[in-house]
């Protein structure tokens, strides 16, 4: 089937024209890998990335993309191994533990090598009242990165996109560019109204179901964030109704602090900020109305079916991601797959969905077993023994040295995004697991004179 | 600095020591690192790394020890990388295995280097 593909044309050679529509962390790597592979070969390509926000110069919405901005430790290590080494240019704090505040006290969890391998950035030149950016976008670094490899920035927005009667895509921007490809990819985010106009192409895609976050930054200098949040992300599990998932993520000078629940609103963002858990870990100065700046974007939580077509991929958010967390970690896994498919297999459907696809269904497949893992800490985190217990067994392991990070290593990787779902669920199913969470959480109930103190600072 | 990624060591400070087990990779962020044989107590100088550089490869092929002890060249910065993580990226991405490769077949190109130059070295004396 691929050979008859490409009988059929469908595949890049000498000075094919390839469209990315995005330059976010999935759209630079695609191209970044495509033209370095493309180089290794000697097939000379023509690669356009369209992307309205250009180099992600300007604070505030104009050049940001709305997220989080935390680069997991196995991404890091990946990136490392592909030659692209983060540096604190572009790194705004190496992040080398989490704290974990419940209402019954707080637990450090310290990276397993005492080594920072979490970078916290901004995707963006930061908030709308960055006055004078000491940090690089992580998003224009690999953009950079991909333009060096030969990209042509086009700083338009897309406005329309279509097929040729031979089925080659044509895209029209903002400012009157209009060209055909050989191949379109699709890197947006899922809050592009872009999606509308690609489902409407009758290719077969269909945009993902989405849920809402919030995420807000408030600028509190890199001085007293050092002092106060540290180096450490500081993640929330209170039994606040709606509320999902909260971590406050310390960067230069500000701190992000982000939000995952069932219909997130302001007044539920405040709440949780209201709480004492996070006033505790905030500096006595930090006032929640303060904030920099706030957005409310959505996020994918069900893949797409099938993030392809003859001569289209859709990669990152838009196509398949990472459940909640690792987002990038998931662009970057796509955006190589779908190079790697184009360049050497052909851009032909059938090539796809033998290439391309099996990543995308192993991102997928491990999302269905993150829904049961995060269902496991819903429960918890319900119960106030429970939360105790857990908080209790991530203390013992941290306290005694040599001791096996049972606890913590599952909360670590859940909350850093560092290991698939399967993993860590597989390892809360252990008997050893849960015989230790049982015994935890009897101690934990025991009188409070005959139990250690819970409460560790940050 | 703040944002930097891996751990700080001082001039002289070991990465890792021969004979330790290898079950790591790593990438030199900041600074050099030398690569130093140990042979009935003496020391052999095999290489200096510096910034970008890949150590510790040897350990994703052998499950044998350390074959040289690594340490910082005045005060270094280094990323250390799972070998479990790394195997398990290169079993659904083989291609990652490219930069292991390169950095490989320059090491062999540096070595070809060294032993025409040591010949030429020996030859000079008379061996």
């Amino acid at each position: 089937m691929e050979r008859a593909a490409r009988r059929d044309g469908l595949e890049l050679g000498d000075g094919s024209r390839v469209a990315v529509i995005g330059a976010g962390p999935a759209g630079s790597l695609f191209a970044y890998f495509l033209l370095e592979m493309a180089g290794r070969v000697d097939v000379p390509l023509e690669l356009d990335l369209w992307e309205p926000k250009g180099t992600f110069a300007t604070p505030g919405p104009a050049g940001c993309n709305m997220c989080g901005g935390i680069v997991s430790e196995t991404l890091v290590q990946n990136l490392a191994v592909e030659g692209i080494n983060l540096s604190s240019k572009v790194v705004q704090r190496g992040i080398d533990s989490y704290v974990l505040h419940t209402d019954v006290g707080s637990a450090r969890i310290a990276t397993p090598l005492q080594e920072a391998r979490i970078g916290a950035l901004h995707r963006g030149a930061g908030p709308k009242d960055v006055k004078d950016p000491r940090w690089e976008s992580f998003d224009h670094h690999l953009q950079a990165r991909a333009l060096a490899r030969g990209a042509r920035l086009v700083a338009t927005r897309v406005e329309e996109i279509a097929r040729e009667p031979d089925g080659r895509p044509r895209l029209g921007g903002k400012d009157g560019t209009a060209r055909t490809y050989d191949l379109c990819v699709a890197a947006v985010g899922v809050n592009s109204p872009l999606l509308r106009q690609l489902e409407a192409l009758g290719i077969g895609y269909a945009k993902p179901r989405v849920t809402r976050t919030a995420i807000r930054e408030y600028h509190l200098g890199q001085e007293v964030i050092s002092r106060t949040l540290g180096s450490s992300m500081h993640v929330f599990l209170l039994d606040v109704p709606r509320l999902e998932f909260a971590a406050a993520i310390p960067k230069g000078d500000y701190v992000t602090v982000a939000v995952l629940g069932e219909d997130i609103d302001n007044e539920l963002v405040d709440r949780f900020l209201a709480s004492p858990e996070v006033r505790r870990c905030m500096p006595p100065e930090w006032r929640l109305e303060q904030r920099s700046c706030q957005c409310m974007p959505n996020i994918s939580v069900q893949a797409v079916e099938k993030p392809f077509a003859d001569r289209f991929l859709f990669i990152g958010d838009c196509g398949v991601t990472r459940l909640y967390k690792d987002g990038i970690g998931a662009a970057y896994r796509t955006a190589k797959a779908a190079a790697r498919a184009a360049l050497f297999h052909g851009i032909s459907e059938e090539a796809f969905r033998r290439r391309f696809q099996p990543v995308c269904r192993a991102i997928a497949g491990d999302n269905r077993v993150g829904k049961l893992a995060f269902q496991a800490t819903r429960v918890a985190r319900g119960f106030r023994f429970l939360r105790a217990g857990m908080l209790r067994m991530v203390t013992d392991e941290q306290r005694r040295p040599g001791a096996r990070p049972r606890m913590s290593g599952v909360l670590w990787d859940m909350f850093s995004g560092s290991a698939p779902y399967a993993d860590i669920l597989a390892r809360m199913l252990r008997p050893a697991f849960l015989g230790r969470f049982l015994w935890s959480t009897l101690l934990s109930l025991w009188p409070r004179r005959r139990t250690p103190a819970l409460t560790e600072a940050p | 600095m703040i944002g930097e990624l891996g751990r700080s060591y001082r001039d002289g400070e070991v990465v890792c020591r021969q004979g330790d087990p290898g079950d790591c990779l790593f990438v030199i962020q900041e600074g050099e690192l030398e690569v130093v044989r140990e042979e009935e107590g003496q020391e052999t100088l095999l290489r200096v790394a510096g910034k970008d550089e890949l150590l510790g490869e040897m350990a994703i092929f052998y499950r044998q020890a350390r074959s040289a002890t690594v340490r910082a060249r005045g005060p270094a910065r280094v990323l250390t990388l799972d070998k479990r993580n790394f195997l398990k990226r290169i079993d659904e991405d083989p291609s990652l295995a490219f930069r292991i490769v390169e950095t490989m077949s320059r090491r062999v190109r540096e070595l070809s280097t060294q032993v025409v130059e040591l010949r030429r070295a020996l030859a000079a004396r008379g061996g």
